[in-house]
């Protein structure tokens, strides 16, 4: 099936585009590792859907805009996006600080939203409750702690970035800084708000996860009325790498069980 | 030339083998390492060697900062230059903080600065730095911003010293009603000298050279070739911008330790430099240069570096890179005469205690340094000069 590539201009800023498959409109937000190839589970999804994976302003071949110093800033970008691609009904789906950005998307504006799915999303903070500490851990910290199984780990540190790969890391590391340092990985807001989405959701969650434990999903379940949790055995931080069919599954039946 | 003595205040009785188990002795360090009996006497200590270089003729007495770790106990150096004002006569102070970023009100660091610029009557040297990166995880504060803070900060803590108030200031990350700090400045005409510490970064020459600042810039704990190439790059742009700077212009600090005889020297301060540079020093480059710390570019440099010199720094490395002068005076004065003509810095920083360096050997090097070396270097600079 395959994808293509572009770049479109929104609001002056450049921003580069995957997209692939055809059927009702799927939006993929990636979280802080960007999203610079068409993965396994995107060409799953486009066999049901048109997904289109943008990567974000500040990460990967998109443009880092002086405007942007923190998610607020994102979230209302992503509306100029969503009205620059002209898309209605779409099913936004989001992982990790992708999952926190389409929560702060859909509650200031879910009128183009037929649904939403939050992949271990950061987004809001529960005391007692820590997140990893990303920023702290090196290359391979980082690749033992985004997976459950090894392997995947293995693999990750088996190919080690070339010199421009290593800019693109660095690159995605400082937005993730500049979006999710201080407060770490939350907006003290958030949660307030999120009584305001109405859209179904679904809350997918790896049961070990060492990025944003699993403990959050309950946070976030009673926080959107019409959600609903997933909790995936044997999965880390990104359920959609790691388990991708059982992702693509998830993500597949529960859209289709909200569209009509 | 003139000569100041340094300090980092070391917590000089940890326990090294720390590293067993911990991997920095910062940021995470657990501070139950810390035994307050021993920090009062160290303290103290260190405070005396402060007042003693005054004694010995030192230009000025240098003080840091640094938080939460085992490297140096300054986290607010203000108190101990509060300390020092009222003890020391004549030797000028120099705050060598604050890190401007990781305040949220700098207005304080305008207010700490003048205070003891009158207390002293004008005898204070302000420094304004970014912090090391580590200082980003212990106060949590967003390196990403590090650079616009730091600017700002600046611009604040100028505009409160050289501006009458009230005056209003505007900025992004700082917005002040009433911007009027009680005391003003000693000295006023226009302000205190402005010191730029900095480990190396053409952004920061580039900026502290501009003729509107005109700002010391002191080159931190680097390899001879380094210093030189970065005072360069400040002549340079000076000349860029029309203008020739002045050897006031540029200083550098280091660790220095001069004994009876290069042998003596050597045997007598291998154990304390290797704790400094193995222990006290000892941190993972996640710490060191978190994200927005440096551009992405200069990031890539730095770790491409790290992986080419992942060997560990020995009293031979360091003294054999220029990063450490070390020897009898004959040597130590050799050298500095070498450099000094070749450079041309016009402020000498030296970090006569370090890492765990006793206090008698501390005494021992700078009674020697102030009588064998600094009146020799005096004269050759002065002759140079005339």
């Amino acid at each position: 099936m395959g994808f293509v590539e572009n770049t479109e201009t929104i609001a002056g800023c450049n921003v580069r585009f995957m997209r692939g498959g055809k059927g009702a409109p799927l939006l993929f937000l990636h979280g802080s590792s960007g999203a610079a190839r068409w993965a396994p589970f995107m060409e799953k999804l486009a066999e049901s859907y048109e997904v289109f994976v943008p990567e974000h302003p500040g990460f990967g071949a998109s443009d880092s805009p002086e405007w942007l110093d923190g998610m607020s800033d994102l979230a209302f970008f992503y509306l100029d996006v969503i009205d620059h691609l002209g898309l209605d009904q779409i099913n936004l789906v989001g992982g990790s600080i992708g999952g926190w950005l389409s929560a702060e998307i859909a509650i200031r504006n879910q009128t183009k939203l037929n649904s939403l799915t939050l992949v271990a999303p950061a987004g809001i903070r529960v005391k007692g409750l820590r997140k990893g500490d990303v920023f702290m851990w090196n290359a391979e910290e980082t690749a033992r702690n985004l997976f459950h199984d090894q392997s995947y780990a293995e693999q990750m540190l088996a190919a080690p970035p070339s010199k421009e790969g290593l800019e693109t890391v660095l690159k995605n590391k400082l937005t993730t800084a500049k979006l999710a340092w201080e407060p770490r990985f939350y907006n003290p807001d958030l949660h307030k708000w999120l009584h305001r989405i109405l859209v179904p959701t679904l809350i997918l969650w790896g049961d070990s996860d060492k990025v944003v434990p699993a403990g959050y999903g309950p946070a976030w379940q009673e926080l959107i009325p019409n959600s609903r949790l997933e909790i995936i055995e044997n999965c880390g931080h990104v359920p959609q790498i790691e388990k991708a069919d059982r992702f693509a599954q998830l993500v597949g039946g529960f859209i289709g069980e909200v569209t009509r | 030339m003139k000569f100041y003595f340094m300090h980092l205040m070391p917590y000089a009785d940890l326990d090294l083998s720390y590293d067993e188990k911990h991997n920095s002795a910062w940021v995470t360090l657990p501070n139950t390492y810390y035994d307050p009996k021993k920090g009062h006497q160290l303290y103290n200590r260190y405070l005396d060697e402060l007042e003693y270089a005054d004694q010995l003729g030192f230009d000025g007495i240098c003080v840091n900062e640094h938080h939460s770790n085992a490297y140096g106990l300054m986290p607010i150096p203000g108190v101990m230059a509060g300390a020092l004002a009222r003890r020391t006569k004549n030797v000028k102070i120099a705050i060598l903080g604050r890190a401007l970023p990781l305040l949220n009100n700098p207005l304080t660091v305008a207010e700490e600065f003048a205070m003891v610029d009158n207390i002293t009557g004008g005898r204070l040297i302000a420094g304004m730095v970014r912090g090391i990166g580590a200082e980003y995880h212990s106060w949590g504060v967003n390196p990403a911003f590090s650079h616009e803070r730091f600017q700002e900060a600046h611009d604040l803590i100028l505009q409160a010293w050289t501006k009458p108030g009230p005056s209003v200031f505007e900025g992004k990350h700082y917005n002040f009603e009433y911007v009027n700090v009680w005391p003003r400045v000693y000295q006023d005409n226009p302000h205190p000298p402005i010191w730029i510490p900095s480990q190396g970064s053409s952004e920061t020459i580039e900026w502290a050279a501009h003729p509107d600042r005109k700002y010391t810039y002191l080159q931190t704990f680097a390899s001879v070739s380094t210093v030189a190439r970065y005072m360069k790059m400040y002549k340079d742009v000076a000349a860029g911008y029309g203008y020739e700077a002045t050897e006031d212009q540029l200083g550098w600090s280091l660790p220095l330790y001069v004994a009876e005889t290069d042998e003596i020297a050597r045997r007598e301060a291998k154990e304390h430099i290797e704790a400094f540079l193995q222990k006290f020093l000892r941190m993972p480059m996640e710490m060191l240069l978190p994200p927005g710390y440096t551009s992405v570019k200069s990031m890539v440099g730095a770790m491409s570096a790290k992986a080419g010199h992942s060997m560990k720094q020995t009293i031979d490395s360091v003294i054999e890179e220029g990063k450490f002068i070390c020897g009898s005076p004959a040597t130590v004065r050799e050298k500095l005469e070498e450099y000094q003509g070749q450079i041309g810095f016009g402020h000498l920083l030296t970090l006569l205690q370090f890492g765990t360096l006793p206090a008698e050997l501390t005494r021992k090097n700078m009674e020697i340094y102030s009588k064998e070396v600094m009146p020799y270097l005096r004269n050759v600079t002065a002759r140079k000069a005339a």
